[in-house]
């Protein structure tokens, strides 16, 4: 066994200056070790298998099976799919809807929550529930809500408005369904952190705004919102990511229709190029939406995190 | 700072907790009709329990194997994810390892990709790849686990850091002067103290792989689906059984309602990386 062999090494250094502690930096990769494999093995692995993929052609149902090099052809192909391209925009589309709303809505909230009124600690409970529902049963929920014939909105919406609301026969109500869905689920993270943020904020300069007689919005505009901006911005990438890879709740809800109007790129990848067994040409679409998923995890990390870390640990 | 009608705050709130909590409250009363009610006009009010639905489920030897998949994978990947995310904060903290702080933002990366990128390589990988004989991780409970601990190890690092950070070196430093093996100052001196973190961390990345769907849904075919996977069977069939739907989306929300109590406070500080505390 290793530790007895070390403990005597342990103890000659002690009570000396930087370094007393720790025998060995090979304890610590031992360590380290069993995370580093298993991420590597099924994290990066997997990662230069894709892109290796995307540079050949694949399918080995098709008629010819074999794996052949075809440089950059996948990628070139990519740029004339219609399908793709279409579900790239219904996902921007998306994704800027579902992000825009939840953070107006997300300040509201917040804003409202941070007057004092009884109750408060079991509305913030409520309020944080959604969170840890799982998606594919968010999307079970919203579907048993929405499906013409058993659903209550459908039913109310007939019956009080005369509107008849058919979300598998309308595209717009079935995007603006999963919009709702998705604001639902995920607004109260917004408002959370954006509590968070306000709670933090000095009083000092709201009194000096009030004291030279700033009106609401001027506050908002010129004292709020430049104090809040980093947490904004930090839940702004958050969402976008999350929303970016949508798939349980659209699937459960929509199954991606109708049509294509709500097949998402993640579904799209799921439930289009995954069963064709192109294999070569999916590895290629999954390399590009990794690639901008990359891009913004960079941007977030670089523009956001980091800054931040420094200042925490030189303070 | 504004306290001049609380009454109207509360009231407002009283309204944004109905929109929060009407969706699964509708999701309950689904679960408990009968099939020919469910067709009448929609009611909100319940007039009576039908526990037939929850029968069936729990009696349907399909769903209790996915039932079982599903607490084996989430119990599996929460322990092992907790262990080793435990050992890695313990060595990123108290080691000068080179390259520390690259490590730490690369295991971060690998939790922000996208699952749906990486089910086509990992579908590849586990299928004809990582195989030994005639065993393949495709479809098995062990591939499953392993798999989730690639998407959960990344939280739970940046989850525990804190925590062991937090616990002063000079304890460790104390034990080893008493000659105490690392092995034990790790058990006894770190353990305990990282005991409540370590509960959050366990607890939360059992809820993920409980609550996870899309890699269950492609990476298994038979012998380890999943408690969502099932959800998820019970609508690509025309003429949808809802009632049955229901209660099995009942069933699954369950232990995440048990849990969310105690830890409802970390939520966001989890779901957010740590760039707000919640």
């Amino acid at each position: 066994m290793g530790p007895p062999r070390r403990r005597q090494r342990a103890r000659s250094p002690a009570g000396t200056g930087e370094e007393p502690l720790m025998q060995s930096n090979r304890l610590g990769w031992l360590l380290l070790a069993p995370t580093l494999i298993l991420l590597g093995l099924f994290g990066v692995f997997p990662f230069i298998y894709v892109v290796w993929v995307a540079f050949h052609r694949w399918n080995p149902f098709g008629a010819n099976p074999d794996m052949v090099f075809n440089g950059a052809d996948n990628f070139r192909r990519l740029v004339f799919d219609g399908e793709f391209l279409q579900s790239l925009g219904v996902t921007g589309a998306f994704v800027f809807f579902v992000v825009a709303s939840e953070l107006v809505l997300g300040y509201f909230l917040a804003q409202a929550f941070m007057k004092d009124f009884p109750g408060k600690a079991v509305f913030r409970t409520i309020h944080t529930l959604p969170l840890i529902v799982a998606p594919i049963v968010v999307g079970s929920v919203w579907r048993l809500m929405t499906t013409p014939s058993i659903g209550i909105i459908p039913h109310l919406l007939q019956s009080w408005f005369g509107i008849e609301m058919n979300i598998g026969r309308d595209a717009g109500v079935a995007f603006l369904v999963t919009v709702i869905m998705d604001v639902w689920h995920w607004t109260p993270l917004v408002t959370l952190t954006l509590i968070a943020a306000l709670v933090s904020l000095p009083s000092d300069p709201f009194e000096q705004a009030q004291i030279d007689g700033a009106n609401k919005r001027q506050i908002f505009w010129h004292v709020t919102l430049p104090m809040i901006r980093p947490a904004i911005l930090a839940t702004v990438f958050i969402r976008l990511m999350d929303a970016l890879r949508t798939v349980d709740e659209i699937w459960m809800l929509t199954g991606g229709g109708p049509g294509a109007a709500t097949r998402y790129v993640g579904l799209h990848i799921w439930r289009i190029v995954f069963p064709k067994t192109d294999y070569g040409y999916g590895s290629a679409i999954s390399v590009i939406v990794l690639y901008i998923t990359i891009v913004m995890c960079w941007l977030l990390y670089v523009g956001l995190i980091a800054p931040r870390n420094k200042k925490g640990s030189a303070g | 700072m504004n306290r001049s009608r609380p009454w109207l705050s509360m009231l407002f709130w009283l309204v944004i907790s109905f929109v929060t909590l009407f969706p699964i409250y509708w999701l309950f009363v689904v679960s408990v009709k009968p099939a020919v009610e469910l067709f009448s006009t929609p009611d909100v009010i319940l007039r009576s329990f039908y526990w037939d639905n929850y029968v069936k489920v729990l009696n349907d030897p399909t769903l209790r194997r996915y039932m079982m998949n599903s607490i084996i994978v989430s119990t599996g990947n929460a322990v092992i994810v907790t262990i080793l995310g435990f050992m890695a904060c313990y060595a990123l903290s108290r080691f000068d390892l080179g390259a520390k702080e690259s490590i730490f933002f690369w295991t971060i990366t690998n939790r922000m990709a996208p699952p749906a990128v990486f089910l086509l390589p990992l579908f590849l990988l586990l299928t004809q790849v990582f195989k030994i004989g005639d065993f393949k991780l495709y479809d098995s409970r062990i591939g499953l686990i392993l798999i989730y601990c690639t998407f959960n190890l990344p939280f739970a690092i940046w989850t525990l850091r804190p925590t062991i950070d937090a616990i002063p070196r000079e304890l460790d430093e104390a034990a080893y002067v008493d000659g105490a093996s690392p092995w034990q100052v790790i058990m006894e001196v770190v353990f305990p103290l990282a005991r409540p973190g370590l509960a959050v961390t366990l607890i939360l990345t059992w809820v993920f792989a409980w609550n996870e769907f899309l890699l269950a849904a492609t990476l298994t075919s038979f012998n380890a689906r999943t408690l969502t996977t099932g959800l998820s069977e019970y609508v690509t069939t025309t003429g949808t059984e809802w009632g049955l739907m229901a209660s099995i989306a009942m069933i699954t929300l369950i232990p995440a309602l048990i849990v969310f109590a105690a830890v409802q406070r970390h939520i966001v500080a989890g779901l957010t990386f740590g760039a707000v505390k919640g």
